[in-house]
């Protein structure tokens, strides 16, 4: 009989994980998969766009059910794990099925983070995860005029943009004064909100939200200051937390999410693995794309016994997927005082670009505008590329660099 | 053309206003106004073709900057006056100094640049009414050498040669002399005429290796101010080898006997003589032979003679080796003064140097005096030479000269010891001023400023070094209020009550006087001189108007033809053996060699020549007009061997001052290969107006020749340092920031700048001190950039100090400036480019903060022909693709066939090329 590998959770780092072992061993396992959706798996990131109506559902599932059939996988859709006798090496899932395991992968990801203000239960308070808030979106810009997206980081953006196409008034509430703090600098976030401002957004920055009004339904958020602006829907987005409740009742050691070393696997059971944005690798917790796809190839070839891939951390870029906005960032885009800027400004051609030096080593890039380099620039980053010969051309784009070297 | 009514635009034939060559132009101005400049085909100077600066003299006849009315300084600012008003000032002024000081307590400071009739009113004025003869000339700096030499030698200042005779020798020999770039023109005959007669062979006798020595059969580097040794070296060499014409000498000279000793004492043995001079002895040899076997030879001279304080010694020390060969007064032999400026030689023909009378008649001669007071009618006349250009300002400046009135020239660029004439300007008691340009560095200092009127307005005589007298002809109206010189100084002689002597309405009643005084006496038994314009006697406007380009002299039919023997033409100076001394005899001057004034020191261990740019003239009030002459030497700079830059402490392309006793001044390093070893060169024309602190007059030392009075521009110890500064940049913008000089922003923020005018923009290149600062905000004050949402694009790497930014009005780029702490800014070439376009390509906007576009192959580089703007990289790809000689490169870019001042740069890129290919 073949050892068992179970999966908890079915998203898109779980089912890379089991993609990338099937690649490297397609018979070692007999593999289970629960997930909390009903579905199969789909790519999150496209969730966006399926909001602005640019893409449909089906259009961003990944692997649908015919898949995990395929390749001999039972999947569990819509029925959660809710503990883990690590003593037995069983599951146990929400209707109370146990299924036990030689090797448990857990890729719980991350739940959004929801204000406990008051209020914040009323119906047409949501948040921007999954499908199902997509399709509550869409379902409210049908019926109603005034949305409030609380939280101006990328995926705040990106629903408003959605909601906006949908027809509906948006108002951004930040907390910060500037948008995208975490992936943006002031000039670059100046433009993004500019530009987003002349599609009809509305923003409301410094803003610390109150209570969130109403008797059934949501009418109103509610300010610190007093003042008020009308909501039918509030969309939450104010950031994630990691899935980790299971984890922590199953006693493995978890700080701000599950442990995990270079090879992913957890700090207390050696069975156990975890991917994806559940893990704290080196201290870093990651909320963005291609982490998971570097840890899923290491955590795959030690579930397949071939212990030689280390997974080192990753440096991440971001990309927001708002269409006319091109916005690229990655790195350490804010600096230090050791770092060291190289800065270009056109605003009437609407670009920005940053480059943040350390020594001859680029650790941060911003683009705004004209992202085609950004690529060039992450890669120059990851594979450390002394740039101190280029460093009068390097911002002027690849193209120029390389007719220059010619 | 706007309608059927507008007149065909009419060719007018003039003559070019910068050098001695005296090219024939025709000028054409369309109904739009825009002027046209092309070379006069039928002018025997150049036969229709014309240099750089000539072909770009339309581009300088523009509004920009003129002078336009009379003003006077009052409490520091300048005020409107009217003419009858601001001449009564002058008027007045001049006569309250005269009557409380004396005659010789007024000067007059005037120009190589003012036409005959200008200068015959002036001289005439100062010297027979005023009663003194403090009137000088910056033909001083230029050729008074030449001129005492003449005299020392011939009794009369005459030039024995012809452009024609140039062209009949075969061996011209060219001493301290940049024909190539400083006389394009004659330097594109001469170089024709060995064409044809291969047999021709040009020696180049220059410190520096030059475009002109580029082209030589033989080039001796001679070390700085030993012409001398070398001339006396050559005598003696011509003696011991038997190639002296004795029965010339007997019958037509004195003196020999003591000058060949003098000769044979001093540099008897070629030896010693290229031991003194810093010579291979091969190549001396090898001229000396070249000079002893070319029967028809020419010495042709210019400012690396005659600037000296052993100039007329030089000037005779040559003349010697001709008289002593019987080399003179024959078809293609002789002493060659080339003059710098277009009229210097007209200003001695009436005698406008302060050492001179009138028509070439002596100050010291009782008998001509009284000839020129009872032709001229006149009160009074001069009984003293007066002061010489460097003594006249020393003279301001001990407060002997109270009043001055400088015409259309600008000592306190030109002189040596600028910084002292400055200081003297501005304690002088009256400074009138005669310009066409509003702002420079000495209308800076006028209590009274008249406006002239400038070439294309004015209209008169010219002579070139030829003697030929040409027509500068009017062919626009003068702008604003600008009068012709000769009327404002009639009107001041009619103010003080001598109306009568100056009745004068137009210029050919000035030149027809002028040409009756050359004849006046002019007979063997009262005041024979060669100089005769009898023939020319009683030209009314018409004549005037038609008189085509005629060499002197001009006899009239009654006057006894001068004979011509040996089948010489008749305008063969000097054909009949005759010379104008009191026994009609050449004499040969002795010429002890003196060592340079300045003595090289651990202190000052440099020799600092000075000198012109092949696109530049003069201070660059006309020049620096000319997008077209902007780029060939953007800034000033200085010269010099890399090795005396190692041990000074500079780089190429830094910034470096450059200081003698006297002054200093800040340029950029340049190491040509040029330079030997212990000499820099620094060029002349920078002003205030144009860069911050490139003055080189200041440093000059004011030293001059005892007999000509001429000052030592090619020789002061200097030393060499780095200027130090914490970034470099430069600006265009089509906002004129250097207008009012230091006072624009732009140039305030910085420690040093120079400016030039671009097709369309102003180019300033820029240093500073203060590094620190936010350059974004900088950049904006520096630009006069106020609107917050300007189209602005900037790029800065703060930590390594580099910033760059680009202004954009309506889609147009408006200004840019670039900064970094290193001298190795992009090239300005493509960003100038941009000025011309009307709109700019979407490609441009990208490449903006790069300083060139994306795609290769746009850039061309710095320009090395002006004439078709072809640049330097075109060429090399040219070079690249096969072509091997100037020809070719001419055929397939059209680059050097126009005025040809490029081929010698040509050539050097197709010999650097070739070297760089063989290596790789």
């Amino acid at each position: 009989m073949k050892p068992r590998l179970v999966v908890i959770g079915n998203g898109m780092s779980a089912i890379r994980t089991v993609e990338e072992l099937l690649k490297l061993d397609g018979e070692r396992y007999q593999i289970t998969v629960f997930g909390a959706e009903p579905h199969g798996n789909y790519n999150r990131i496209l969730l966006s766009p399926v909001l602005a109506g640019e893409k449909h559902f089906e259009d961003i599932v990944t692997h649908d059910r015919a898949w995990y059939a395929r390749h001999g996988i039972l999947l569990y859709a819509g029925n959660p794990v809710i503990g883990i006798d690590r003593a037995r090496r069983v599951v146990t899932a929400l209707d109370g099925l146990e299924v036990a395991y030689d090797r448990l992968l857990i890729a719980t990801g991350s739940r959004p983070f929801i204000i406990p203000v008051p209020g914040h239960q009323l119906p047409g308070v949501i948040a921007f995860r999954d499908i199902h808030d997509v399709e509550t979106m869409l379902e409210a810009a049908r019926n109603h005029r005034h949305a409030v997206v609380i939280g101006g980081g990328l995926l705040g953006l990106e629903a408003a943009n959605g909601l906006l196409r949908q027809g509906m008034t948006v108002s951004v509430v930040h907390v910060m004064d500037s948008l995208m703090e975490r992936q943006l600098d002031k000039p670059a976030a100046r433009l993004l909100k500019a530009a987003l401002e002349k599609r009809g957004m509305r923003f409301l920055l410094e803003a610390n939200t109150a209570e969130i009004v109403g008797d059934h339904r949501v009418t109103a958020v509610r300010f610190k200051d007093g003042s008020e602006v009308a909501a039918d829907l509030v969309v939450m987005a104010v950031g994630i937390r990691p899935n980790i409740d299971l984890a922590k009742a199953a006693g493995l050691h978890v700080e701000r999410a599950i442990v995990v070393d270079d090879t992913l696997q957890t700090a207390t059971d050696p069975r156990i693995y975890a991917v994806g944005e559940c893990v704290q690798h080196r201290k870093n917790v990651y909320g963005l794309v291609a982490p998971l796809w570097d840890q899923a190839r290491v955590c795959a070839a030690h579930l397949a016994g071939l212990g030689h891939r280390r997974y080192r951390g990753s440096v991440t870029a971001t990309r927001l997927k708002v269409t006319g906005i091109d916005l690229y960032s990655a790195g350490d885009f804010i600096g230090g005082p050791d770092s060291e800027d190289l800065v270009l400004r056109d605003p009437g051609r609407g670009v920005y670009k940053r480059l943040v030096l350390k020594g001859n080593l680029i650790i941060g890039v911003v683009m705004y505008g004209d992202v085609a380099d950004g690529p060039w620039y992450f890669e120059l980053m990851q594979t450390r590329r002394d740039i101190g010969s280029l460093r009068q051309r390097l911002l002027f784009g690849r193209a120029y660099c390389e007719s220059q070297a010619a | 053309m706007m309608d059927g009514s507008s007149p065909e635009p009419r060719d007018i034939a003039s003559t070019c206003p910068y050098c001695g060559t005296g090219c024939g132009v025709l000028a054409r101005t369309s109904a739009a106004g825009v002027t046209t400049v092309v070379g006069d085909p039928q002018h025997p100077t150049n036969f229709g073709r014309l240099c750089v600066k000539g072909a770009a003299l339309g581009e300088t006849v523009v509004p920009r900057g003129r002078l336009l009315h009379p003003a006077k300084r009052v409490a520091g600012a300048l005020q409107r006056l009217s003419w009858p008003a601001a001449l009564d000032e002058v008027a007045d002024g001049f006569r309250r100094i005269i009557d409380r000081d004396g005659p010789d307590a007024v000067a007059w400071y005037v120009s190589g640049q003012l036409l005959t009739e200008d200068y015959y009113v002036a001289n005439k004025l100062v010297k027979g009414f005023v009663g003194s003869a403090n009137i000088d000339t910056n033909s001083r700096l230029c050729m008074s050498s030449a001129v005492a030499g003449h005299k020392r030698a011939f009794g009369e200042d005459i030039v024995p040669v012809s452009y024609d005779d140039l062209e009949q020798a075969e061996l011209v020999v060219l001493v301290g002399s940049n024909t190539a770039w400083c006389h394009p023109i004659l330097f594109q005959r001469l170089l024709k005429a060995r064409e044809r007669n291969p047999a021709m062979k040009l020696v180049v006798i220059d410190p520096r290796r030059t475009a002109t020595s580029e082209m030589a059969d033989l080039h001796l580097p001679v070390r700085p101010g030993t012409d001398v040794w070398l001339f006396n070296g050559l005598l003696s060499y011509l003696h011991q080898h038997g190639v002296i014409d004795t029965a010339f000498i007997e019958a037509h000279t004195s003196g020999f006997a003591r000058t060949m000793a003098i000769a044979d004492n001093t540099a008897g043995d070629l030896r010693s003589v290229a031991a003194a001079c810093k010579l291979d002895p091969g190549v001396l040899t090898e001229f000396c032979r070249l000079f002893a076997r070319s029967e028809r030879v020419i010495t042709a001279f210019s400012m690396g003679v005659n600037q000296s304080s052993s100039g007329t010694d030089k000037v005779n020390a040559i003349i010697n080796c001709h008289l002593a060969t019987g080399r003179i007064g024959k078809s293609g032999a002789g002493p060659f003064s080339i003059t710098g400026q277009p009229n210097a030689m007209g200003g001695r023909e009436v005698g406008g140097l302060s050492n001179m009378l009138a028509a070439h008649l002596d100050l010291e001669v009782a008998a001509h005096r009284a000839l020129v007071q009872d032709f001229w009618q006149s009160p009074r006349i001069a009984d003293k030479p007066g002061l010489k250009a460097v003594d006249l300002f020393d003279a301001i400046d001990a407060g002997i000269v109270k009043a001055v009135w400088i015409m259309a020239t600008n000592p306190v660029v030109s002189l040596p010891d600028a910084d002292k004439v400055k200081r003297a300007l501005a304690k002088c008691e009256l400074v009138v001023v005669s310009d066409v340009i509003a702002d420079t560095d000495t209308t800076a200092f006028a209590h009274l400023l008249l406006p002239a009127q400038g070439w294309g307005e004015k209209d008169g005589t010219v002579t070139n070094s030829e003697r030929c007298i040409s027509r500068q002809r009017a062919f626009l109206p003068p702008i604003g209020e600008a009068r012709p010189d000769w009327w404002a100084l009639s009107e001041v002689a009619r103010r003080w009550g001598h109306g009568a002597q100056f009745p004068y309405d137009a210029a050919h009643q000035i030149f027809d006087e002028h040409a009756r005084l050359t004849r006046f006496g002019n007979r063997d038994d009262i005041a024979p001189r060669y100089l005769n314009l009898g023939g020319l006697v009683g030209l009314d406007q018409a004549g005037y108007d038609q008189l085509a380009p005629t060499r002197w002299p001009v006899l009239a039919g009654t006057d006894a033809p001068v004979p011509a023997t040996d089948g010489a033409a008749p305008l063969q100076a000097f054909a009949d053996g005759r010379y104008y001394t009191a026994d009609r005899r050449a004499r040969f001057v002795p010429t002890a060699p003196q060592a340079p004034a300045g003595r090289l020191d651990d202190d000052y261990p440099l020799v600092l020549n000075t000198g012109r740019v092949r696109d530049h003239w003069h201070t660059m009030t006309r020049t620096g007009l000319a997008p077209r002459l902007a780029t060939h030497v953007a800034e000033p700079f200085v010269d010099l061997h890399p090795q005396d830059a190692l041990l000074s402490g500079v780089r190429e392309h830094a910034l470096a001052r450059v200081s003698s006793v006297h002054g200093s001044c800040v340029v950029r390093v340049r190491l040509s290969g040029e330079m030997p070893r212990n000499s820099v060169f620094v060029p002349i024309h920078w002003s205030g107006q144009f860069a911050s602190d490139a003055r080189v007059g200041k440093l000059v030392n004011p030293v001059v020749d005892p007999v000509s009075g001429e000052p030592e521009f090619k020789h002061t110890p200097v030393r060499v340092e780095p200027f130090s500064v914490a970034w470099h940049g430069f600006a265009l913008s089509r906002d004129d920031h250097g207008a009012a000089a230091g006072a624009s922003p732009l140039t305030a923020a910085a420690a040093w700048w120079t400016r030039i005018t671009g097709d369309g923009y102003t180019r300033s290149e820029l240093a500073g001190r203060r590094p620190d600062g936010d350059w974004s905000a900088r950049a904006r004050a520096m630009l006069g950039v106020v609107d917050p949402d300007a189209d602005w694009l900037e790029y800065e790497d703060p930590t390594a100090g580099v910033f760059r930014a680009v202004h954009l009005v309506d889609g147009r780029i408006h200004a840019c400036l670039f900064i970094s702490p290193r001298p190795d800014l992009p090239s300005r070439a493509w960003l100038s480019s941009l000025f011309g376009k009307p709109q700019l390509d979407p490609g441009d906007r990208i490449g903006l903060l790069i300083g060139e576009p994306l795609a290769q192959g746009e850039d061309a580089g710095a320009t090395v022909c002006s004439c078709f703007g072809i640049g330097r990289k075109t060429i090399e790809a040219a070079i690249r693709g096969g072509c091997a000689t100037p020809a070719e490169l001419g055929a397939q870019l059209k680059c050097g066939t126009n005025c040809g001042s490029c081929v010698p740069e040509l050539k050097g890129l197709i010999a650097e090329l070739r070297a760089r290919q063989t290596t790789t």
